[in-house]
């Protein structure tokens, strides 16, 4: 197990030999994330622009990139993406209601689903909220618990894999079903560095049916059936062995040499000691 | 083995990121089915005698709908087989029995001749009854046959006529038969009653209600549903749970789907080897009217009853699913001399919603139920908390660097001492 992830992070770890020079850990890990996102974000003329309506048919999304949907009052929209290790995903999405033709206000919610379907709790951020009758925008948001490398099966913690995003109105007057709306879904994540880095790391992402797609894609990467989910990240899944704890660490070490030498050169003091005759005296 | 090609795809990925400047991992997404047969899409027109109405942009909601199905026809994509069917097109009269029975195919699905369809199409006028109920029947025999993926589109600007069969009903019994059909429901300037009845249809197979005011917001709309037919889309697998593990079906890997009555528990076995890990998700529908506090529990449980692991979810509101799902790895075998063939541990996997009827809403069949059963390999154990047992942060370093320090000043002092000692001998 270890030693497969080793060879998988030889890549990570070249990135993180020079990160290291920079010293010091909070810069070395965002460096090995950082490789092309805002490369990405500027892109967005192959955007999606619609949404799934389940949690089979969920319109895949990328994350620093803008998805939109047109849908109706009512529908459920879904979209998924990918969030790895020591992320801290943020969603955020905005519904754009129709300007007139409303009778009553409603209430717009957004909920974070993990790739085992579980609901993730929301730490900050409107998850909930009423537009007024006459309100043009919503914009709800949800800020993710730090996704961890592991956790333990009987805990909830959000770990590295698909994670599903649901929107949709809780309540909505009858005679208001079905009018257009449109909206925008964006997921941006903020790295945490070592601060988050546990020990362990799953042998495969909470990715739904990469058992299946896992079997029969291992002589191609052209993948011609419909899968659950077929996004990564932009640099491949971590493999959870790098973090910049080892900086912090292999940097304790170094000083506590150095304090070392400084306390015994201390006790030695400067030159020969005085009841040392010189040598030829 | 695919860790190895994992990190081969990473690093292409990487590079023809870094040389085209755009994110890869989409391409991965094929659009094309190749075992699959084509996606069928029926459009259910309503030829009422309303749809005479002239309330869209000027013009009647007949001539909206023959301008939006000409715009549509042209933009079907090629692989989609696309129907029509029309409800209340051919009998004018009172008579209610015949009325109800009005429901015509007007271009059967198949390989789309646009020209053809249109033709066909342009031959229309409001005629009669809404017979909703019976054209959904009809639609879901037309769209027989195949695994690809089935959408019915229903256009209509009335609710149905012919009571006592409730179209609500229909829709529920078609989703129940498992052929995985959606149907889709778009009101022509609806009112109440009909939205509710239309959206009711369309939460029953999962589908989606748009109300439509206005002729490009239709176009727009069915547009969208024909494409989204033609988006790949997994089916899953039907299976029927029992009410105990012992006879329970032993399920691999995969998508499948079950029907889950009120108060009814669904179990399933899987097995499970020595370093392996089960993921099970679960998710419940409501495809009708429900109580308004629900939840769902599942349980990953030896076939000695002791519970290994669950899953739980709870929730209020409106909703069309609740869903969770579990985690079991099972740990290497310790004494893994090679001697003893590791045996597969039976994991019996049990569901339970709460969900409760609305009143008058029938109970059979049940709630759609939606599992994935993933086995992959077990994740190694963490022995520490942090990465490796790796420290971090400032405490760290001024420990270090102090416990450096005191190292270094005892060792000086114990040597000075010495050579002392050594001196006076």
């Amino acid at each position: 197990m270890r030693i497969t992830s080793v060879l998988r992070t030889a890549r990570a770890a070249a990135l993180a030999m020079t990160a290291g020079l920079v010293l010091l850990g909070g810069a070395a890990s965002p460096a090995v994330a950082d490789s092309s996102p805002s490369a990405v974000s500027s892109e967005d003329g192959d955007a999606p622009t619609q949404a799934g309506t389940s949690f089979r048919t969920a319109t895949e999304i990328e994350q620093g990139r803008k998805a939109t949907a047109n849908g109706s009052a009512g529908d459920y929209m879904y979209w998924s993406f990918p969030a790895d290790a020591e992320q801290r995903p943020t969603v955020t999405a905005t519904v754009q209601l129709p300007e007139s033709t409303r009778s009553a206000s409603s209430t717009w919610q957004l909920d974070v689903y993990d790739g085992l379907r579980r609901r993730q709790a929301c730490q900050y951020g409107a998850q909930t909220r009423t537009a007024a009758q006459d309100a043009d925008l919503v914009t709800l948001t949800c800020v993710l618990r730090t996704v961890r490398a592991w956790s333990e099966p009987w805990a909830n913690d959000p770990l590295p894999g698909t994670y599903y995003v649901r929107l949709t109105t809780t309540e909505l007057a009858t005679a208001d079903l079905g009018v257009p709306v449109s909206a925008m879904v964006r997921v941006d994540s903020k790295d945490m560095g070592g601060a988050a880095a546990v020990d362990g790391s799953l042998a495969e992402p909470l990715v739904p049916g990469i058992a299946v797609t896992g079997a029969e894609n291992t002589d191609s990467d052209e993948d011609s059936t419909a899968v659950l989910s077929s996004l990564e990240p932009e640099d491949g899944w971590s493999s959870g062995w790098w973090s910049s704890r080892w900086v912090w660490t292999a940097a304790g070490g170094v000083l506590a040499a150095l304090a070392g030498v400084a306390g015994y050169a201390l006790t030695r003091g400067s030159g020969r000691p005085s009841r040392v005759p010189p040598p030829g005296a | 083995m695919i860790t190895r090609q994992r990190l081969a795809a990473g690093v292409c990925a990487l590079l023809a990121a870094l040389t085209a400047g755009i994110a890869v991992p989409s391409a991965a997404v094929a659009d094309e089915t190749a075992d699959k047969d084509a996606p069928k899409v029926d459009l259910v027109l309503d030829v009422s005698g309303s749809m005479r109405t002239r309330d869209i942009d000027g013009g009647t909601r007949m001539a909206a709908a023959k301008q939006a199905f000409n715009e549509v026809l042209d933009a079907t994509p090629e692989e989609v087989q696309l129907g029509i069917r029309t409800l209340g097109a051919d009998y004018p009269g009172d008579d209610r029995k015949t009325g109800c029975k009005d429901t015509a195919q007007l271009y059967p699905v198949g390989p789309l001749d646009r020209t053809e369809a249109k033709t066909a199409v342009a031959t229309l006028s409001p005629t009669g009854w809404t017979p909703i109920g019976p054209a959904l029947l009809k639609a879901a025999d037309d769209l027989e046959g195949g695994n690809g993926t089935k959408r019915i589109v229903l256009i209509s600007d009335g609710e149905d006529t012919c009571a006592p069969l409730d179209p609500c009903e229909v829709a529920r019994e078609i989703a129940a038969k498992g052929i995985g059909l959606t149907i889709d429901t778009l009101g022509l300037v609806p009112n109440a009653k009909m939205r509710v009845q239309l959206s009711c249809i369309a939460e029953a197979t999962g589908g989606t209600y748009t109300s439509v005011e206005h002729t490009d917001e239709l176009t727009d709309r069915v547009n969208q549903l024909v494409d989204r037919a033609a988006d790949p889309v997994v089916v899953p697998q039907a299976v029927e749970g029992t009410d105990a593990c012992a006879k329970a079906p032993t399920l691999d890997s995969g998508l499948y789907t079950d029907r889950e009555e009120f108060g009814q528990a669904r179990w399933y076995r899987v097995d499970v080897l020595p370093g392996q890990e089960l993921r099970a998700s679960v998710s419940v529908a409501a495809d009708r009217g429900v109580g308004p506090s629900y939840g769902l529990l599942v349980r990953a449980v030896t076939v000695h009853g002791r519970e290994i692991v669950r899953g739980e979810a709870a929730g209020t509101g409106r909703t069309d699913v609740i869903s969770t799902g579990l985690r079991y790895p099972k740990a290497e075998l310790d004494d893994a001399d090679g001697e003893v063939k590791p045996a597969a541990e039976t994991v019996c996997v049990e569901v339970t919603q709460s969900f409760s009827p609305a009143d008058g809403v029938r109970t059979t069949p049940g709630l759609p139920l939606e599992m994935t059963i993933d086995i992959v390999d077990a994740p190694d154990d963490a022995s520490d908390v942090a990465a490796f047992g790796l420290g971090r942060g400032w405490w760290l370093l001024g420990v270090l660097v102090l416990t450096g320090f005191l190292a270094g000043l005892i060792w000086g002092w114990v040597s000075r001492w010495r050579i002392a000692i050594w001196r006076t001998n």
